[in-house]
């Protein structure tokens, strides 16, 4: 699995975090996503691609 | 074992919480017919930049897509972009476009969101604009160059982000509202006054307490807002910012229960096949029980998510949407986020920094109980009480450990 993110389009929501916890985090101060696992196993791909879509500002790509 | 899951799914409405559902449903694994109609010409694109990058200038237009045309193409979509849903046949199972022709479906999904309020005769004023579609934005934005005179009507999230960004572009701004604080009814008195002093730090000019009557223009175009209490502002440009109203003109007559939008069962069902996401969608919040519609961007996508689910689920398996809502603004360089419901609450309790150093975490209750958090700059943070509003805790001293 392939996540890439837009860090400027990052609103710092954190729902991305909410839903992939082991893959997401945030910066202290401004809220912009963080990446903890780039290549994330099999098992948190549905987070992932969950994270991807509940994102306000469209920021998480994942590929495939 | 879960019924079979209908053959052919339409969805009327390709923005946020359409995009969500026929999303949600492929990665789900529904293999069925998906048919998605927009009457925008527009691949589905992202709303809330409109008012603050978009209208900036920061960005153009190419980056508003919420996907790429890529992942829009590997979703098999039967995709009808510019085409309008014009009327529904629950009976006959079909939607009627503008265009001539139907989509007949086994399952519905109406996501038509909601439209701009004008005030009234204003439509077609040169120089009086409103911000929802990317064309809109577009043409406010050209309005906004130095010394221009901006009336922004209403002081809601949306007209006072455009307020603010056009202060940048150098336009002498006037944010005109009804209540006594832009925001006031959804932050309170102490951060409602916090971000009106920002405001006028940064030279907007805030009329509280009136409302605007009419516009006034000559050779159609607007020369000036007068308002209720008599007074007249003079304006070059007027931003109409005073809400939305769901767009379910198109329903009627359909046997679709209609109020302030789709009147949805918990579930986000209609009846008849017919379910609804995002703007449009009224329905009864399980943990209140009173019907409410939400017209921000994460809980669209989330409806989106629910209704694909509850489609697939089948009768009888459909689960409840019980959301904390989020919201987030960008005004100069303020961030407020705020997740669950702030409106109508009793308590406001500042947890962590202070209004004057526009830094904090503020928990907001209602009868003992967090309802809602709002952040001013401290995202991280803020997210850290999210579960109080989730469990709606006691707000005790607990609540601020």
């Amino acid at each position: 699995m392939e996540i890439s993110l837009d860090f400027d389009k990052c609103c710092g929501a954190g729902q991305c975090v909410l839903a992939a916890p082991e893959v997401f985090d945030q910066r202290d101060d401004d809220g912009v996503v963080v990446l903890l696992d780039a290549d994330p196993p099999a098992e948190e791909y549905e987070n992932v691609r969950r994270a991807a879509q509940v994102c306000p500002a469209a920021a998480i790509d994942v590929r495939p | 074992m879960n019924a079979p899951p209908p053959a052919r799914i339409a969805v009327v409405g390709a923005s946020a919480a359409g995009l969500g559902v026929v999303e949600g449903l492929r990665r789900e694994g529904y293999a069925g017919g998906l048919t998605l109609i927009g009457d925008e010409p527009h691949l589905p694109y992202d709303r809330p930049p409109l008012s603050k990058q978009l209208l900036t200038g920061e960005w153009g237009s190419d980056r508003l897509g919420l996907r790429g045309a890529a992942a829009i193409e590997a979703l098999g979509l039967d995709l009808r972009l510019g085409t309008k849903a014009v009327a529904l046949d629950t009976r006959s199972r079909e939607v009627r476009l503008d265009r001539g022709g139907a989509v007949g479906y086994d399952a519905l999904v109406v996501a038509t969101g909601a439209a701009a309020r004008w005030l009234a005769g204003t439509r077609g004023v040169a120089g009086v604009h409103v911000l929802r579609t990317l064309e809109d934005a577009l043409g406010f934005r050209a309005e906004l160059r130095p010394g221009v005179r901006l009336v922004v009507v209403g002081a809601g999230f949306l007209g006072a982000e455009a307020a603010a960004v056009a202060r940048g572009a150098g336009a002498e701004v006037t944010m005109v509202t009804d209540a006594a604080l832009p925001l006031g009814d959804v932050l309170g008195p102490v951060l409602g006054g916090m971000l009106a002093g920002v405001h006028v730090e940064h030279g907007v000019r805030i009329v509280s307490g009136t409302r605007a009557g009419t516009v006034l223009a000559d050779h159609g175009r607007a020369t000036g807002v007068r308002l209720t209490d008599g007074r007249v502002l003079d304006a070059d440009a007027v931003l109409v910012a005073v809400g939305a109203v769901p767009n379910v003109g198109w329903l009627a007559g359909s046997g679709v229960p209609l109020g302030d939008g789709v009147e949805c069962d918990a579930t986000l069902y209609a009846g008849s096949g017919v379910w609804a996401a995002g703007d449009v969608a009224n329905w009864p919040h399980p943990r209140t029980g009173s019907r409410i519609r939400i017209e921000h961007r994460t809980n669209a996508a989330e409806q989106g998510i629910a209704v694909a689910r509850n489609i697939l689920a089948g009768p009888g398996r459909a689960v409840p949407f019980d959301p904390v809502p989020y919201v987030w603004s960008d005004q100069y360089g303020l961030r407020l986020q705020i997740y669950g419901r702030t409106r109508g609450t009793d308590t406001v309790r500042i947890v962590e920094g202070a209004p004057e150093d526009r830094k904090l975490v503020a928990l907001y209750a209602d009868g003992g109980r967090v309802r809602g958090v709002v952040g001013v700059n401290m995202p991280r943070a803020t997210r850290g009480y999210r579960a109080l509003v989730a469990e709606t805790a006691a707000l005790d001293e607990r609540s601020v450990a």
